[in-house]
């Protein structure tokens, strides 16, 4: 059985333009977690109808209770809501929901993070020990985050900026090329971005035969795959909802087009 | 001991809280919640005779009080729901609504003969879609039409009670409900969602890539009590009550305005658990009132 959840706030710090917030979520990890990239929808108040989906950035299995750490940033009245939660409160949660990346623990990948897409990659990272390398894109500088983290948790971390500030000048596809001219042996490329982001990425992962799955973003209703609102087509021209079936896919089954 | 049975069209709920088609898929998402035999009914996401994909997303949009939704009855088809859903449904102790809409009244008259068959509990006709351009609303909102679609269900329908769901979106709901209890149905479901829109300021671009779509949620409640109070007097059928239920003192209104059960939809989405809580609700409501049963509740408003 499935469970909506009241959850106390352990943590909570600005980091960047971004939250970082950190949840006690009871058994929540050790009953639904799955896979890397699932989400949790939170309810944002009581002015608002629905909830929020936010991505898992890290969970951990933990007595007394499972702590959940998400990264989101303020876009609406939803999350400056959120945001506004003091350390101590408690929020009501639905989770862990969703498909997240398949993946192996004794495998290497290649993580791709995009902007607020950067959280979600960094439970991969985790999760194969150290072993993967991650690629991580930002507006500028004053908006680069987790990368100590990544750093810790990665064997290689490379970053892109829009505007040169911090890495390399431009998006993050051309470093992904760069590194796959360089060792194609990765089992996967995992990406987490803006759509436009997400495409660039899975052609290159294309070119250079490598399977890529990418994690995508639509607005939600219920959260659990009954309302059909979050639809996303795929190529064969049927579709299939971010919540429910996503919101990981195979990079080949998108429709890019659409 | 409350009773907190209810009949609908010769079909006893053991409650009186079902679910809105749409908002409750076929039941496999919820049942991971609770027990789907906790409900009185599960009224099953709109069906069409061939499946349909629906319309291009953003498909919601959240407004004050509300929601907006064009979803566009994306469905696998009458065939697939009777093969893979509606065993799924059948495992739980409660009343099965199938849903269907058509492009014509023919096709609504072959799903009713398939549903039929196939045993549902009762089929509630969808005259009112608003966001499909064929049929859909176009049947909810002239009474001639929508009696031709309800006889042609009912013709097809065999022993299965036939519940046409209509439209707020009219000038005078009363002429329809009658046009539709004169062509045979067994009982009335109201409201559907009210056409409503939303603009993004800064892009001016419509939230929904249809531009528009259907209203539902808190804000919509007080239409739906008016409506089923006009419709019950005019009408003999039993109507199950719908719009912004969220909680036992909304649903309480509508079955007091006249509805014998109520609906919950959008509430679903802030909470899995809405249709429970709102049956306690109902339930505690009535106890307080005295009554031995909650449908002593409907029709029970005192006018001025």
């Amino acid at each position: 059985m499935k469970v909506e959840r009241k959850c106390r706030i352990v943590e909570k710090t600005q980091m960047g333009d971004a939250i970082y917030m950190v949840l006690e979520v009871g058994d929540m990890v050790r009953t639904s977690f799955t896979a890397p990239g699932q989400f949790v929808h939170i309810k944002c108040g009581d002015g608002l109808l629905l909830r929020r989906p936010i991505s898992v950035c890290s969970c951990q299995e933990c007595e007394p209770s499972d702590l959940l750490a998400l990264v989101f940033e303020v876009r609406g009245e939803g999350t400056a809501w959120l945001a506004r939660r003091p350390e101590g409160h408690t929020v009501d949660v639905l989770g862990l929901l969703g498909n997240g990346f398949s993946m192996d623990r004794e495998g290497r990948y290649l993580l791709v993070g995009g902007g607020i897409g950067v959280p979600p990659m960094r439970g991969c990272a985790q999760y194969t020990g150290g072993r993967s390398t991650a690629i991580l894109g930002f507006r500028s500088r004053e908006k680069a985050i987790l990368l100590d983290r990544f750093r810790d948790e990665c064997a290689k971390v490379a970053v892109a900026t829009d505007d040169g500030s911090l890495g390399y000048h431009g998006l993050v596809d051309a470093l992904v090329r760069q590194e796959l001219e360089r060792d194609r042996a990765y089992d996967t490329v995992l990406a987490c971005g803006p759509k436009p982001m997400l495409k660039s990425v899975a052609k290159v992962a294309a070119q250079f035969g490598v399977p890529c799955q990418v994690s995508m973003e639509e607005r939600m209703g219920c959260g659990v795959g009954a309302c059909l609102v979050c639809a996303t087509p795929m190529k064969d021209g049927t579709v299939k909802h971010v919540c429910k079936d996503g919101p990981v896919f195979d990079a080949e089954e998108v429709d890019w087009d659409a | 001991m409350l009773d907190l049975s209810v009949s609908l069209a010769g079909v006893t709920l053991k409650n009186p809280v079902v679910v809105a088609s749409g908002t409750f898929g076929f039941g496999r998402e919820y049942s991971q919640f609770y027990d789907l035999g906790e409900l009185g009914g599960v009224c099953a996401k709109g069906l069409t005779l061939h499946p349909r994909t629906g319309n291009p997303a953003p498909r919601i949009a959240e407004t004050p009080m509300g929601i907006l939704n064009s979803v566009g009855l994306e469905n696998p088809g009458v065939d697939a729901f009777i093969s893979q859903e509606l065993p799924f449904l059948r495992q739980f102790d409660t009343k099965i609504i199938a849903n269907i809409s058509g492009n014509t009244p023919e096709e609504y008259g072959v799903m009713c003969e398939k549903l039929s068959a196939a045993g549902v509990d009762m089929i509630e006709v969808n005259i009112s879609c608003p966001n499909v351009k064929a049929g859909g609303l176009a049947y909810g909102t002239r009474p001639e039409l929508a009696a031709e679609v309800t006889e042609m269900a009912k013709k097809h329908a065999g022993s299965v009670p036939v519940m046409v769901k209509l439209s707020p979106n009219v000038t005078d709901i009363t002429e329809i409900a009658k046009a539709v209890e004169g062509a045979g149905a067994d009982a009335l479901s109201l409201i559907n969602t009210i056409r409503g829109m939303r603009i993004d300021v800064n892009t001016r671009r419509p939230i929904l890539k249809m531009n528009t779509g259907g209203l539902s949620g808190p804000a919509v409640l007080p239409v739906a009590v008016r409506m089923v109070w006009e419709v019950s007097q005019v009408v003999d059928l039993p109507i199950l009550g719908m719009g912004g239920v969220s909680k036992g003192e909304d649903g309480a209104q509508l079955m007091l305005a006249g509805a014998s059960a109520v609906a919950v939809g959008t509430a679903l989405f802030a909470d899995p658990f809405a249709p429970l809580k709102v049956r306690d609700e109902l339930a505690d409501i009535a106890g307080r009132q005295g009554l031995s049963a909650v449908r002593e509740l409907t029709g029970g408003v005192r006018p001025w």
